[in-house]
């Protein structure tokens, strides 16, 4: 007896994902080719939120490039603003007060709590539990508040300057900081019961969209991406910046906790208890912060030598790193910033394939990439 | 609710801008008239309290429309909640900076939108292009330029109180518009 | 492994091919080899035990005016140290091997160069625009780049 493979013929079919869709975290195209449910290829077609940012940075001068740093990742715009001071004094070889290292740390850090708290709530609402969502906008709102606090504003700080911070913190702010953190630590415990081991939760995150360790170092995936793989690799550890040798903390990798290292559950646990690590950081930088000036003495217009310099920093996304060229004016020559959304958007056609329909949002949710860092 | 002598024009003063559901309305009587008067009252203040909003958040403005719509400021209040499709929406809010790429599904998304519609512009980019006006060039120079705007609401993000506030001056427009009677 | 060490290194193995090394004022270092043969050294520097060059961090290109740069910036996850790479490109015709195939995560970057300079990398599985429309006309980071007064009839 022969089996006709020929009597029901099926084809192919191509999907638009985007740009307008809820679950891609912006405006992410992605064609997904599919075989009845599975998906046989999806490509993300990029740049729908693509701003010129470098050629922004080559058309204005070192300090004012700072606001637009604040869009480059606006759920941490915190980060990036230090970034790119941090990428400035290194060109121009400015030493920084300790004082206002230890305040930018304490923003970077509790930035990063906020940043992974939206990638946990949009994570938990893509795979349909919109509870914890509301959850974690609770406690952003709180670090918003501080944030409002130091600088005035709730999500483009401008904070950091080019040798230092805007402003010293206002009185309270500390004891504040030191209050928030004693708050939110037991709701770390509080996400893992409510969501994190949850039955229908796990299954749909775990052995999903496998990065072996190798795949990942191969694909420069860095951050919690390359962290849930199983890689210790953290630039305040490793490459240590600022003053994040001064501090005692711990490298989270994914293990495999409940399937496969490099699951989509590993790289969302990294970030779950990277916001604990990250409570540890500021408790010490809070504890531990000297008194004196918080920004050294740089001219309005200043023109550092000529010269390169690529700067990398741990930002909530992975590495953002900043590539400067310098030719002796009062405006970079050339600007690049690489970033971790960017990179992590390059494995994705390799990821997906074989995956079923729903599995793709649980891997955008899982990469926690942003749009205008992928597009700049 | 009374007659508002603003909705629909008297009876006897339509003169030749007075349309059929007028001249049928004026046949029945005075009370007639109230009842279209009210009528309009009745619809708008039923739109006005189930503005639902697309969730389309193209950048920073985004995430401040997330945290309005989320647990402090809780835009729910205001009949406002939001919508995955267009096809279920009344209220396009554009959330963030529109580049060239996305220009033509922005007016597609509007074009998709069922009538009544409307748009608020959320922040600088929507309004004007924001910081990137002078330096970029794929940044559309204000939504205005595909669709037209109901409401401008300035601030790079615009606070959700800000937010909150562009919704409630957009329920004002609604709460103005005429759906029955003569057209003025 | 110091930049020194790691130029000497391919200066032996490849020759006239390694050029020269950045050194002052630029931190990474960069070696600066000749386009034709980035492919190789890449390979080497990616598969040499001594070097182990696992991770592209970024590539870029640059607009020096007179000419187009490719600037590399490496890692390695294995020996902990950096260098960056660099190759120099007419400007009437920039184009250079890609790699691609030594390091999979090149090809967004390699494809954002090509979109925003218009260098050509030979031989990528996909090279395509990535961030700008596919009719856009010019290479919008090359210095002598000319905004257009309109795009699909709105005001840029």
């Amino acid at each position: 007896m022969t089996v006709r493979t020929d009597a029901l013929p099926t084809q192919e079919m191509t999907i638009n994902m985007g740009p307008q869709h809820p679950s891609t975290h912006g405006v992410l195209r992605v064609i997904l080719t599919t075989d009845g449910e599975v998906v046989t290829r999806a490509v993300p077609d990029v740049g729908y939120l693509h701003r010129g940012l470098e050629k922004i940075g080559e058309r204005v001068t070192y300090a004012q490039f700072m606001p637009f740093t604040d869009r480059l990742d606006y759920l941490a715009a915190m980060n990036c603003n230090c970034a790119w001071a941090w990428a400035v004094e290194k060109l121009a070889k400015i030493e920084v007060p300790e004082r206002a290292e230890y305040l930018r740390v304490i923003v970077c850090e509790l930035n990063r709590i906020s940043s992974h708290l939206i990638a946990f709530g949009s994570y938990t609402a893509d795979m349909g539990a919109f509870t914890p969502f509301l959850y974690a906008i609770r406690e952003r709102e709180r670090v918003n508040d501080l944030f409002e606090m130091l600088c005035g504003n709730r999500l483009t700080y401008n904070y950091a300057r080019v040798g230092g911070v805007s402003g010293d913190a206002p009185p309270g702010f500390l004891e504040k900081t030191k209050e928030f953190l004693d708050y939110f630590e037991p709701k770390l415990d509080e996400y893992n019961n409510l969501i994190s081991y949850n039955k229908i939760f796990v299954h749909r995150l775990a052995n999903v969209a496998v990065i072996p360790a190798e795949e990942a170092v191969a694909y420069g995936l860095t951050g919690p991406n390359l962290r849930g793989s199983g890689v210790p690799f953290d630039l305040r550890k490793d490459e240590p910046y600022s003053v994040y040798p001064k501090f005692d903390f711990k490298v989270c990798v994914g293990t495999g906790e409940r399937g496969t290292p490099g699951d989509c559950f590993d790289r969302y646990m990294v970030r779950i208890n990277e916001m604990r690590e990250s409570v540890r950081i500021v408790r010490q930088a809070v504890a531990r912060i000297p008194d004196g000036p918080v920004m050294a003495k740089v001219p309005r217009l200043f023109k550092p030598p000529a010269g390169e310099a690529y700067f990398r920093s741990e930002c909530p996304r992975g590495e953002t790193g900043i590539y400067l060229i310098s030719d002796g004016s009062v405006n970079p020559f050339r600007l690049k910033i690489r970033t971790g959304s960017f990179v992590a958007m390059n494995i994705f056609e390799k990821v997906t394939r074989g995956l079923m329909i729903a599995d793709i949002v649980a891997v955008i949710g899982s990469l926690d990439i942003i749009l205008p860092e992928i597009d700049r | 609710m009374s007659h508002d002598p603003a909705h629909g024009t008297p009876p006897g003063k339509g003169g030749a801008g007075a349309s059929a559901p007028f001249v049928a309305s004026a046949a029945l009587g005075p009370e007639a008239h109230v009842m279209v008067g009210n009528a309009d009252l009745f619809v708008n203040w039923a739109r006005k309290s189930s503005l639902w909003y697309l969730l389309f958040a193209t950048a920073c403005c985004g995430i401040e429309l997330m945290q309005a719509g989320a647990s402090r400021y809780d835009l729910d209040r205001f009949g406002a909640v939001f919508r995955a499709t267009p096809r279920q929406s009344d209220l396009l809010l554009v959330a963030g900076t529109i580049t060239h790429k996305m220009a033509d599904r922005v007016k597609r998304l509007y074009e998709q939108m069922p009538e009544p519609k409307y748009v608020i512009a959320m922040g600088s980019c929507a309004n004007t292009g924001g910081p990137f006006y002078k330096d970029s060039y794929c940044v559309v120079k204000g939504v205005d330029l595909l669709i037209p705007v109901d409401v401008y609401i300035p601030g790079c993000p615009p606070r959700p109180e800000a937010l909150i506030d562009g919704i409630m001056k957009l329920q004002k427009i609604i709460m103005q518009r005429k759906n029955y009677g003569a057209k003025a | 492994m110091e930049a020194q060490a790691i130029f000497d290194t391919l200066k032996g193995k490849f020759g006239d091919a390694v050029v020269e090394l950045q050194g002052e004022g630029f931190s990474p270092a960069f070696v600066v080899v000749a386009p034709a043969a980035v492919k190789e050294v890449s390979r080497f520097l990616k598969e040499d035990p001594g070097l182990s060059f696992d991770v592209l961090m970024c590539l870029s290109g640059v607009d020096y005016k007179e000419k187009f740069a490719v600037a590399y910036h490496l890692h390695s996850l294995k020996r902990r140290h950096a260098i960056g790479m660099k190759a120099f490109l007419p400007r009437e015709t920039p184009s250079l091997p890609t790699v691609d195939d030594v390091w999979p995560g090149a090809n967004f970057h390699e494809r954002e160069a090509f979109d925003l300079f218009g260098i050509v990398f030979e031989g990528s599985k996909d090279l395509r625009r990535i961030l700008l429309p596919e009719d856009w006309e010019g290479h919008p980071l090359r210095k002598d780049y000319k905004y257009p007064d309109f795009y699909h009839g709105i005001k840029v």
